[in-house]
């Protein structure tokens, strides 16, 4: 199987769609020659031309107004809005539009659309340009929300997003972009809702997704050398939450640590929670459930306040410890 | 745009726009309808039976109906809040529209959007929306998708004159202008965003000339001359038609009633609105054209007026008669 990057992952799942079906297109800002801010597009306006790759002015709330529009007269378009933080100036057309249509005109209109976004922190982009932002979407009804981790899920559940009927908000870890997997050339769908235990193991659960998986995987892998056994939950989709999967591994382990970089306060590790606690892996529980999460400040630019806003593997490492040495 | 002579007959001008006696009645006929079915929402307000709110557009049906006369059953409609006209006008059944004003499960959206969010996508009526400016840029991408099936098909994309402050609007003529989009734009200006007077609100009326900022054709009209209306829309829709790019048409109008249910008026005197509606009302006016030269006589006009109205009332019984919701169905629709 060949080994691509994310990035080149995400090119690959829209490249393949729009080959195959001629209403896809994708809309943003410097999405042309540039190839879009992180170059995920390069390449991409040769191939398709400019009436597929469509460059816009500066106008982020038009742009995704745009999409809602030839979305609901079953065009499928691909938005990329160039970072997160950004769709906090278009969340009239996200929410109050692209999220509500198919209720508020009782099922008769459908939205199918996604909004691409690079989230997340760690390039010294400080407060602007480094948000995790997705608990915001997924509190609003009629978005879904994907958070792959890896090249081979950002295909997969991309193409998906692209079939699927309603607005979806795919969120992308810009730090993912340049690491590797083994993706198949052909196309292939994760299905959403479905989460993906990146490892296995029966002392404790982690639930995370995006960069978040990767750094516990790290540190998971050097616990294993001293025997101690962590599993970890990919979660894939924050939006539908393949809730089974984490109650499942909770009730086989007895403990939950859910890691996001998304600041803490309302952040979604308190949905997990409650997913959790409500549930029967409420009764298998032999710890305090925990959260490790971005602090609640904005993203900083310096590189050591940057770095202690966000979960490092030596938080992670300190938490698992402390959960399985029965500290709290 | 060719100049309408100051002499023209009513006769005369239809002649020269293809209008019959027929089309005409037809208009006039249109528009009282829409005003019954303004007067019946009121009426059905006062009397506890709406649950939610709704804007009026009583003294806006020249707008409307100009709208839809000069345009085609396959072009699409974006509307505004007040849109109860437009969607009347398009053609839509009224029986459904009054079911869904009551919240009824056979209403146009199963009593979950209410007069806010009447749509019908199986007539290309893209729906009314409750954020003041909301659907404007969704006429860019009805617009590419025209284009993309080389449809000779146009979008109309309705606002008022508070949402021509939105940032969505500059962003938007800006795009439609340099991608020549297909679209219709109308500035419906009832001189009042909610309470706000236009001329408090915008720094260089009219509002129009906006458009020559982008390169964009515009007109600023008489909003409550039906023919103006008509015959302004239809070039406009014939200049998009033929591949030129997006024209914005202001229509000057005004509505009777307040902004919406909780509106008392204490922004505009009762003189100004009763100026409106014995000076300027687009349907005395238009009628009395129609009786003054023999078209109908003021017995046929009371006649439109009834039969408005009794379309209303059997609305009414249509949508009373009718279920409500089953409330367990509350978490349907939420996805497709």
């Amino acid at each position: 199987m060949p080994e691509i990057t994310y990035l080149e992952a995400i090119r690959q799942a829209m490249w393949q769609e729009m080959k195959r079906d001629d209403r896809v297109f994708l809309i943003g800002e410097d999405i042309g020659r540039y190839g879009g801010a992180f170059g995920v597009s390069h390449g991409m306006l040769d191939e398709f031309g400019p009436e597929r790759i469509i460059e816009t002015p500066i106008s982020e709330p038009s742009i995704v107004g745009a999409a809602v529009g030839a979305a609901v007269v079953d065009m499928r378009p691909i938005v990329e809005i160039m970072f997160m933080d950004f769709t906090l100036m278009t969340f009239d057309q996200i929410a109050n539009q692209a999220g509500k249509m198919h209720y508020m005109f009782g099922g008769k209109a459908t939205v199918p659309m996604v909004i691409r976004m690079p989230g997340g922190s760690g390039t010294g982009a400080a407060a602007q340009h480094s948000q995790s932002l997705e608990t915001l979407l997924m509190h609003m009804p009629g978005l879904k929300v994907a958070v792959p981790s890896t090249p081979y899920d950002a295909k997969g559940l991309l193409l998906s997003a692209i079939r699927d009927p309603n607005p979806v908000c795919f969120v992308e870890h810009k730090l993912l972009y340049k690491t590797k997997g083994e993706v198949p050339e052909e196309q292939y769908t994760i299905p959403f809702g479905v989460a993906d235990i990146k490892r296995q193991g029966k002392d404790l659960t982690i639930v995370s997704s995006g960069i978040m998986v990767h750094k516990s995987l790290a540190v998971v892998n050097r616990l294993a050398e001293e025997g101690i056994d962590v599993e970890v939950v990919d979660v894939r989709t924050l939006k539908p939450l393949d809730n089974d999967t984490i109650i499942n591994s909770v009730a086989k382990t007895g403990k939950l640590l859910v890691v996001h970089e998304a600041v803490e306060t309302a952040g979604w590790a308190g949905e997990i929670m409650a997913i959790v606690s409500g549930s029967r892996a409420f009764d298998y529980l032999d710890a305090p459930m925990r959260r490790l999460t971005g602090k609640n400040v904005p993203i900083p630019y310096n590189r050591q306040l940057e770095r202690a806003a966000v979960p490092q593997e030596e938080d992670i490492e300190r938490e698992v410890r402390a959960i399985l040495k029965g500290e709290y | 745009m060719p100049k309408a002579k100051s002499k023209e007959t009513l006769v005369e001008k239809a002649a020269r726009l293809g209008l019959s006696n027929e089309d005409l009645v037809d208009m006039l006929r249109t528009m009282y309808l829409i005003r019954q079915f303004e007067y019946m929402a009121d009426r059905l307000y006062a009397l506890g039976k709406v649950h939610g709110t709704m804007h009026l557009s009583a003294g806006q049906e020249a707008v409307a109906v100009g709208i839809s006369r000069a345009t085609r059953k396959d072009d699409y409609l974006i509307n505004h809040h007040r849109g109860h006209g437009h969607f009347i006008s398009k053609g839509a059944d009224i029986n459904l529209m009054m079911s869904e004003f009551l919240g009824k499960e056979n209403g146009y959206c199963k009593g979950r959007g209410g007069s806010m969010h009447i749509a019908d996508f199986t007539s290309n009526n893209l729906g009314a929306n409750g954020i003041v400016g909301g659907g404007i840029p969704h006429s860019l991408g009805v617009g590419l998708a025209i284009k993309h099936r080389k449809s000779d098909a146009l979008v109309i994309t309705l606002f008022g004159d508070g949402a021509a402050n939105e940032g969505v609007f500059h962003e938007t003529l800006n795009m439609a202008a340099l991608w020549k989009i297909p679209s219709l734009y109308v500035c419906e200006n009832n001189k009042y965003g909610m309470s706000m007077d236009v001329e408090r609100a915008t720094a260089k009326l009219p509002i129009a000339q906006r458009a020559e900022g982008y390169g964009i054709p515009w007109y600023a009209i008489d909003g409550n001359d039906l023919l103006l209306v008509y015959e302004t829309m239809k070039n406009a829709a014939d200049y998009i038609r033929a591949g030129n790019g997006p024209v914005l048409v202001e229509t000057q109008t005004y509505r009777y009633f307040g902004h919406s249910k909780s509106d008392r008026n204490l922004y505009r005197s009762k003189e100004e609105i009763e100026n409106w509606r014995t000076t300027k009302d687009p349907i005395m006016r238009f009628r009395g054209q129609l009786v003054e030269e023999n078209i109908i006589t003021d017995e046929f006009a009371d006649q439109l007026d009834k039969e408005g109205l009794k379309i209303n009332e059997d609305a009414v019984a249509f949508a009373e008669a009718s279920p409500e919701p089953d409330p367990s169905t509350v978490t349907e629709y939420v996805y497709a």
